[in-house]
């Protein structure tokens, strides 16, 4: 970002000479297999401001971020990779391997101090002293907490490093940890999802770009543009839910008519995501929008919630302006973390709204704000 | 020197050489091996080093529900493991699937094919033949020429085309920051194609990668979302309705013509440039025909793409069963994953116990108790390992065996079971290739081979995901358009006990979910999937795997640069996230978790 040093800055800060570098130029053209009409081209690249240089580290997980990323229809994933971002490290699509790669992930954290961003996809289990994920043969918790040292910000890609997800589901055996529960002193941006949506992960990626900044969060470390409301307050099929309209059963004819999945265990209502209005892979449906309820992906504790199919009890009427930040600040007062904010948004609203209906599919509603 | 009962002389005097991590392929792995005094590859050791837990934390769910957990054990062949596991659970309950469920489950799994070998081949494994750097040498319009002869139905063949694609490289590679391609191994002669082999593939890998994002609508039409669509115990959770009230929210005709369009984008693709590209590429390496491990002896294939909903018989499944050993291809075994005999898992060189060495358990009976311990050969401390002692424990997968046999799975184990056994499109497509490359057929048993039959595999299965998307239409215009059985939706229909099986075949091969129900909830779930039984460790016996078999022999042009063990490793597509799994059956393993 703006203050980053580019590579020639860094050679020169550490006694490199002018003719020392030169002639790394020189020598990299030559292993690159390149020319010397090459040298002065890599010369004066180096001397000007580098793409951000991205660290992807993966720690228990099962890659759907990743996978996710490459489905990105704008900007394409190509895009990002060739003319935005320098994705020094990622072991999942990089050529290196072994001592290779380790190197590579080095040199980025020697050369870009304080400068590169750490994506995470996964999370480090600390049971068995880490060594339920292993990684150049030491616990991956190790090279997490190596190239967070000297990280700018970090971004903690998925249900996997936002909260833990399915590894980290009861009784989590091999205690499957958060990254802010390990990594304490950074800037965090939680993506959550399992996966998150493409054009979500490539937004947040060039917001930061473009403003040279972190994109605004709400308190749970999420990035607002994205987060802060319910797939329920923008579903397309909310007008059914207010006029009491229910699927019933798989298949039957509401389903055919796009009903609300209210009934059918939809967790939209409790879940703060860009599903209803960014949609998935280009855009083209979201699962509401192809006849399965939402099964909260997004959520700390998704997994432990009850079964996907169980019928959302703490759903309480405050409107669609109240946002996830608001219901933060009640909950940071309330619980010390975990799944219970919405739980205690109920709370919030039960106190405000003494009369709601804990079942709203026995009636139609009135429109209600809080 | 040692000679393991399956053929292979180990030899570990030599040089050790260890690759962690091994990087293009999903989750952590790691490889150690032993080259000669030549620079050949004498004794391999494979190491899976994640471990989850998800079958552990399945126990005690609604068995509805596991779809969704097991399908979050890999998000790259996503969707398999939630199919396999539908399946397990309707096996069990014995619920019985329409016949729309069974097409739109076949497009999507045909889909998933499709999308990962094309995804494997350009983003995982081109890399280990084509070289992004040497592209830059390539003269456009010869290259123009090269695409014309090896694809000439591919439009995007000018001269100009390339040239801009290789600008844009020249532009990535003479900015210094080389990120994906940084510490390459560009210099290495084990790279073989000419400049504009290496351009064309190089601008493929760019396509294939804007296509990729498109083959997956068919998920998102039918499931929602990819990664991770959604799934239904009882069909599919997508309801038809072509002309009613509110069909603008369900499968309509707009849908549908959708899912027909990005069939045919799929179809083009694969004939006119993944297959030629294979073959292209394959012909500047024709004479590297190492690698084939066990693929010349033991092979194995659950089989999957059901004509008709719930007829899991070999007869009607369009990607075939059997099971080759010994290599005699005149003799294909039937499997039944219900024989208590035929697979087990051994935990001798997996760091988990059984109580007692030498032991196997069919997946019904699985235990999983991890136990992490360093063999007393190995260098390094617990918390920072230098080289494992295969000897000892090494591993966190388990070793899987059909009677007694490591096998080996994937495209290349179905297209040998259905090659052997008479199976009309494979043979033909591989009689086909095999002309056309001028090769015999015992070229198919090498790493050129499992990259081959992935790239016809992915050719067969386009045609079937027409097929499919045919007898769907068929179908509804016949007036079904049911997708659901819910007869046995609620829980209190169900019996108080019952198992099932299900299986699929992944992209990496041969994918199994055992489960146990008991009074609603999951009792005991076991999955065996294909990277365990590729990625297996040693047995008692001391058979080796197949990653390891197949990396026996090869000589490295440098040792210390690890071309030739990627370009093998990766012909299997590994999926390490997969691979390492746990779970028993009788309600202790909770505490046995050793939690330190």
């Amino acid at each position: 970002m703006s203050q980053m040093e580019t590579f020639y800055d860094v050679m020169r800060r550490q006694g490199i000479t002018r003719r020392s570098f030169m002639k790394y130029c020189s020598l990299t053209a030559s292993a690159l297999g390149l020319g010397p009409a090459f040298v002065p081209k890599i010369a004066h690249a180096m001397e000007t401001k580098p793409r951000t240089p991205v660290i992807w580290v993966h720690g228990l997980e099962c890659t759907c971020c990743s996978e996710s990323f490459i489905r990105s229809a704008h900007p394409l994933a190509k895009d990002v990779v060739l003319s935005m971002i320098s994705l020094d490290y990622d072991d999942t699509l990089m050529a290196a391997a072994g001592h290779q790669a380790e190197a590579a992930m080095e040199e980025t954290i020697e050369k870009y101090k304080g400068n590169y961003i750490l994506a995470v996809e996964g999370n480090p289990p600390l049971n068995e002293d880490g060594m339920f994920c292993i990684v150049g043969g030491k616990p991956f918790v190790e090279q997490l907490r190596h190239a967070a040292e000297h990280a700018k910000a970090i971004i903690s890609w998925g249900a996997c490093a936002s909260y833990g997800c399915v590894q980290a589901a009861s009784p989590n055996p091999t205690r499957a940890t958060p990254v802010h529960k390990v990594i304490t002193d950074k800037p965090i941006i939680k993506v959550p999802g399992c996966p998150p949506i493409a054009e979500v992960m490539t937004g947040v990626i060039t917001y930061m770009l473009t403003f040279d900044r972190l994109p605004q969060l709400d308190r749970q470390g999420r990035p607002q543009m994205f987060y802060s409301q319910r797939i329920h307050d923008k579903c397309y099929r909310r007008p059914h839910f207010d006029a009491g309209q229910f699927v019933e059963a798989w298949d039957d004819e509401n389903a055919r008519k796009g009903y609300c999945l209210y009934k059918m265990g939809c967790k939209g209502p409790t879940t703060y995501n860009a599903c209803s209005t960014v949609r998935w892979n280009d855009g083209v449906s979201f699962p509401i929008q192809s006849g399965h309820g939402c099964i909260g992906c997004s959520e700390d504790g998704f997994w432990d919630a009850g079964s996907f199919y169980d019928r959302v009890t703490d759903l309480t009427q405050f409107g669609v302006e109240s946002n996830a930040d608001k219901i933060g600040i009640a909950a940071a007062g309330v619980v010390g973390g975990g799944i219970a904010v919405h739980a205690a948004a109920s709370i919030l609203v039960s106190a405000q709204r003494k009369a709601q209906s804990k079942d709203p599919s026995k009636e139609t509603h009135e429109e209600t704000r809080s | 020197m040692s000679v393991t009962p399956n053929g292979f002389d180990l030899d570990t005097t030599g040089r050790r050489i260890v690759v962690d991590p091994v990087t293009r392929i999903e989750g952590h792995m790691r490889c150690e091996v032993n080259v000669d005094e030549d620079g050949v590859i004498r004794n391999a050791v494979s190491t899976g080093t994640m471990w989850r837990g998800l079958e552990v934390i399945l126990k005690g769910r609604d068995p509805r529900d596991a779809w969704a957990f097991t399908e979050r054990i890999c998000g790259v062949c996503t969707g398999t493991h939630a199919l396999t596991s539908v399946r397990a659970v309707e096996d069990a309950l014995g619920i019985t699937i329409p016949d729309n469920a069974n097409s739109i489950r076949n497009i999507m799994q045909l889909n998933l094919q499709i999308h990962d070998h094309v995804v494997h081949f350009y983003h995982l494994h081109a890399l280990d033949w084509v070289n992004p750097v040497n592209a830059l040498r390539a003269d456009p319009k010869a290259t123009s020429e090269l695409q014309q002869m090896v694809g000439p139905n591919h439009p995007l063949s000018s001269p100009g085309y390339f040239r801009d694609v290789q600008n844009r490289l020249k532009k990535f590679v003479e900015s210094g920051q080389l990120g994906l391609f940084k510490n390459g191994y560009w210099d290495n002669p084990a790279y073989k194609l000419p400049p504009e082999a290496d351009l064309m593939a190089t601008t493929h890998y760019l396509e294939a990668l804007d296509l990729q994002k498109d083959i997956v609508k068919v998920h998102t039409i039918f499931g929602g979302k990819n990664p991770h669509p959604n799934w239904l115990v009882g069909g599919v959770p997508c309801p038809i309705n072509m002309d009613s009230v509110g069909a603008v929210g369900a499968i309509n005709m707009e849908r549908l013509n959708l899912v027909s369009s990005i069939i045919d984008k799929c179809t083009t693709f694969v004939q006119n440039v993944y297959l030629p590209d294979v073959i292209a590429v394959g012909g500047f390496y024709r004479n590297w025909l190492y690698g084939g491990g066990l693929s010349s002896q033991a092979v194995l294939a659950y089989g999957d793409i059901p004509e008709h909903p719930n007829d899991f018989s070999p007869g009607q499944l369009h990607l075939p069963r059997g099971a080759i050993i010994d290599g005699n291809l005149e003799e294909v075994h039937d499997v039944d994953p219900r024989d208590p005999d035929q697979i087990q898992e051994f935990v001798d060189h997996s760091w988990y116990s059984y109580g007692e060495p030498g032991r196997g358990l069919h997946p019904w009976d699985g235990v999983t108790d991890p136990e992490f311990a360093l063999g007393p050969n190995a260098k390094g401390t617990r918390t920072n390992i230098k080289e494992l002692d295969e000897a000892a424990k090494y591993s966190w997968i388990k070793a899987p065996r059909w009677n007694g046999h490591a096998m080996e799975v994937g495209p290349l184990a179905r297209y040998i079971v259905g090659y052997a056994s008479g199976h009309e499109a494979i043979t033909e497509q591989v009689n086909g290739l095999l002309t056309t490359m001028d090769l015999p057929v015992s070229a198919l048993f090498s790493t050129l081979g499992r990259t081959a039959a992935r790239a016809m595999e992915a050719e067969y299965c386009a045609g079937l995901q027409k097929y499919f998307f045919d007898k769907l239409m068929a179908n509804i215009i016949a007036g079904d358009s049911s997708t659901a059985n819910v007869e046995k939706w609620d829980p209190s229909t169900w019996p108080k006990e019952a198992k099932g099986v299900g299986m699929t075949e992944a992209p990496r091969g041969a994918l199994g979910h055992w489960i146990r129900i008991k009074d609603g909830r999951i009792e005991n779930y076991q999955c065996v999937v294909p990277t365990t039984w590729n990625g297996s460790p040693r047995d008692a016996a001391g058979n080796i795997g197949a990653f390891e078999a197949s990396l026996m022999n090869t000589p490295m042009e440098r040792p210390d640069e690890p071309v030739e063990i990627l370009r093998t490793l990766h012909s299997f597509d590994p999926c390490l996230a997969c691979s390492t799994h746990v779970m028993s059956p009788d309600g202790h393993e909770m505490a046995r978790v050793k939690v330190r």
